[in-house]
């Protein structure tokens, strides 16, 4: 077939140009959903709390994710600077993927339990105060407003559809028990949400301000939590490799 | 073979101004709104990189601050700077490499606005805090389903505008920004796919999670860069670049053979934006090769451009748009050569994360994307309007401002995204790591300063073309208005005699 075949027919050019651009999508990502491998079976991973959930809403509000990665690279010296190497299942209920693209400041994907909740705070408030040479904005009006979560059962219905295990049936309530065990499970009912998330900031007194929730408590829940879902001292390294 | 753009050829023929001939009002209309946008869009982009440079920028103002203001910037300079100069050369160059009149001038009307209502209500959401959290694909759900239909009826115009052409051959620019129209099509249904909170919310949770969601976006991500901001403004490329030169293409059979090429290999290589991640190890491995491959049809294009040239090599002595257009090639050139070497797995684990990456894509975004916009908009207004541009001394000082700003600013990521990348990794001797990262953040801030200078030189080019089209325009205009009005005077004076 001669080159003139298809620049002087439209329809063929056009049909053309789609079979080409098809190809390399498909195979890159079509397997992804069907190898079992891509994603592998550890213990602890689970979805966000309500509170946790909602802070990580704001975070992605405040567009954390232009600066700051969660995605810790099998290296020496990101080993030692923020733990260990970041495993796909980690991410596995994030709708969406918060990975990063660029570290303005580090990487966030451990960040859970290495401050107090107090340094959080002080630090969102006013980055400068705790880190002198931090080029960080700071966030104040987490702290004077009140968190938004009218809606929470809606995000997590619509989580649901997206396929994070988000109970709203006793036999699905069931099923997690089995799977995350009862704690756990209870969160992740969704007719309980509210209740949950009001016990969770009280509980937590993430912003040392017990009278009300604000968007303060969310973001530090959210924050607090990331990268501590599995124990890494109940696997051998070489476990994890087999799926990389 | 008809590979010279030879639109003009035919005018005597046809009887007719050209601006009759075509509808030119969209081109028209297109064109401004990309300056405008540009103009707003680099003027974010100085500010936050004057954020970085000196924090106190941000105010503590939420509307303001870095992770909301970015997205703006991209959005500013891709969709509303980009995406306009590719409507309004693309709709330009149908019309004259088919020799028709556009098709369906209320559609082709709707998508102009349309287009700029999705970057303006984008703009305006993201500092309102509304987001998808998806690097290039911030929009929020119901603003993703109008780009939808206005992408719809954008390809319609054009397809439906091919169809009418008076010659049996497609002209090469056209293959380009239709693999570009049918590609974002692809890439934006895909990648937007997401769950809405309700149905009055404008908040939504993407369909994928982790590590098919990051494939998705990048596989999107790079792609908005190998299709909007390449294949696209090689179609510029194919029209421009000879008409200005006034000779043919260098090689038909080079433009068929880079052209097939790319568009196939562009599509496999979005995950080098996940080496060393959780990313499976055989996708990363795949896209690093295909990316590597790319280089061959990326130089092929350059190649074509730059030849074109050949045996008239003095216009760049006495043609500013010229040199535009050239420097442009130039700097593609470059920035394709960069990339393929940033995918490799060895140097991605020192510049990824780093300022490097964004020294490459500016030296693509500013050196290639804009340079080759101003080139093309110098030629293109002017023809517009049926006038002289009003200044060719001010397109020179222009090109100068835009050149040493990409050089300051390209320079300036290399030392930060290198040094960075070079002090994260370092040991003492007792193996402990030699810098805490906030000793690698005072680091930058030297380079950050001398980066936000070098886009204000760009910015300041930018300012200078809004200017001189404005007082290339401006006589046309009230030259029109006059008329108009003393056509008017004329009318009721005879009225009032009768």
């Amino acid at each position: 077939m001669k080159h003139e075949t298809i620049e002087t027919n439209a329809g063929l050019l056009i049909a053309l140009t789609l079979v080409v651009i098809s190809i390399g999508g498909l195979v890159e990502i079509v397997p992804l959903f069907y190898i079992d491998d891509t994603v592998e079976e550890v213990e602890g991973v689970r979805p966000y709390t309500p509170l946790e959930l909602r802070g990580r809403d704001l975070y992605v509000r405040e567009g954390c994710y232009t600066c700051h990665s969660q995605m810790i690279r099998p290296f020496r010296d990101e080993m030692l600077r923020y733990g260990h190497y970041s495993l796909a299942a980690e991410s596995m209920y994030d709708h969406p993927f918060q990975w990063g693209s660029k570290r303005t400041g580090p990487d966030l994907a451990r960040v859970g339990g290495k401050y107090s909740n107090d340094w959080h705070v002080r630090h969102l408030i006013d980055p400068r105060a705790v880190v002198p040479e931090s080029i960080m904005p700071g966030y104040p009006w987490l702290a004077r407003r009140d968190l938004r979560y009218d809606d929470i059962e809606r995000r997590m219905r619509a989580l649901r559809i997206a396929g994070v295990p988000y109970s709203l049936t006793e036999e699905e309530f069931a099923a997690n028990v089995e799977r995350f065990g009862e704690e756990t499970a209870r969160q992740l009912d969704i007719t309980r949400a509210r209740e949950n998330l009001e016990a969770q900031a009280r509980r937590g007194n993430y912003d040392g301000d017990p009278s009300r929730i604000t968007e303060m408590d969310a973001m530090v829940a959210y924050l607090q939590m990331l990268g501590t879902l599995v124990d890494f001292t109940r696997y051998d390294e070489g476990y994890f490799v087999e799926f990389r | 073979m008809a590979q010279t753009p030879s639109a003009d050829v035919d005018r005597s023929r046809t009887q007719v101004a050209p601006s009759e001939q075509y509808n030119y009002d969209i081109v028209k209309k297109f064109a401004i709104m990309s300056i405008v946008w540009g103009v707003l869009g680099m003027g974010v982009g100085v500010w936050i990189a004057s954020q970085l440079a000196f924090p106190f920028l941000n105010f503590d103002i939420p509307q303001i601050t870095f992770g909301r203001f970015r997205p703006v910037h991209t959005t500013l300079v891709i969709f509303g700077f980009g995406g306009n100069a590719l409507f309004a050369t693309s709709y330009y160059i149908v019309q004259r490499t088919c020799q028709a009149r556009l098709y369906g001038p209320k559609l082709a009307e709707f998508t102009f606005w349309g287009w700029n209502l999705a970057v303006a209500l984008g703009v305006i959401t993201y500092m309102l805090g509304y987001t998808q959290g998806r690097e290039y694909a911030e929009f929020t759900w119901q603003i993703d389903l109008l780009i939808t239909v206005v992408w719809v009826a954008y390809f319609l115009v054009y397809l439906m505008t091919l169809l009418r052409r008076s010659q049996p051959h497609i002209y090469v620019a056209n293959w380009f920004f239709m693999a570009f129209i049918l590609a974002t099509a692809i890439l934006h249904i895909f990648n937007n796919l997401a769950i809405p909170v309700s149905l009055f919310s404008l908040e939504s949770y993407s369909l994928f999670s982790g590590v098919q969601d990051a494939m998705t976006q990048w596989w999107y991500g790079h792609n908005a860069v190998g299709f909007f901001l390449t294949a696209a403004f090689l179609g510029m490329m194919y029209y421009f670049v000879p008409k200005q030169a006034g000779r043919p293409i260098y090689s038909y059979r080079l433009s068929i053979v880079h052209f097939w090429a790319l568009v196939f290999l562009y599509m496999w290589v979005g995950a080098h934006h996940l080496h060393w991640t959780a990313l499976p190890d055989w996708v990363s491995t795949l896209a690093a090769t295909f990316s590597i491959l790319l280089l061959l049809p990326s130089w092929g294009g350059m190649i074509n451009g730059i030849m074109t040239l050949s045996g008239a090599w003095h216009k760049l002595r006495t043609d500013p748009i010229m040199l535009f257009l050239i420097t442009s090639l130039s700097f593609y050139g470059m920035a394709t050569f960069e990339g393929p070497m940033m995918s490799l797995k060895s140097v991605n684990a020192l510049s990824h994360y780093t300022d490097w990456t964004v020294g490459h894509v500016h030296s693509g975004a500013l050196g290639w994307v804009a340079m080759i916009t101003f080139g093309s908009m110098y030629h293109l207004i002017p023809r517009l309007w049926d006038t002289q541009l009003y200044s060719i001394r001010l397109v020179y000082v222009h090109f100068f401002l835009a050149t040493i700003g990409i050089v300051l600013y390209i320079t300036a990521m290399w030392v930060a995204g290198i040094g960075q990348g070079l002090m994260l990794r370092a040991f003492d001797e007792y193996g402990n790591l030699s810098y805490t990262f906030i000793e690698t953040v005072v680091f930058l801030h030297q380079p950050y300063v001398v980066r936000a200078l070098g886009g204000g030189l760009f910015l300041a080019g930018m300012l200078l073309m809004a200017y001189n089209i404005y007082k290339t325009i401006e006589p046309v205009r009230r030259e029109a208005a006059r008329q108009v009005a003393s056509g008017r005077t004329e009318t009721t004076a005879s009225a009032s005699r009768a």
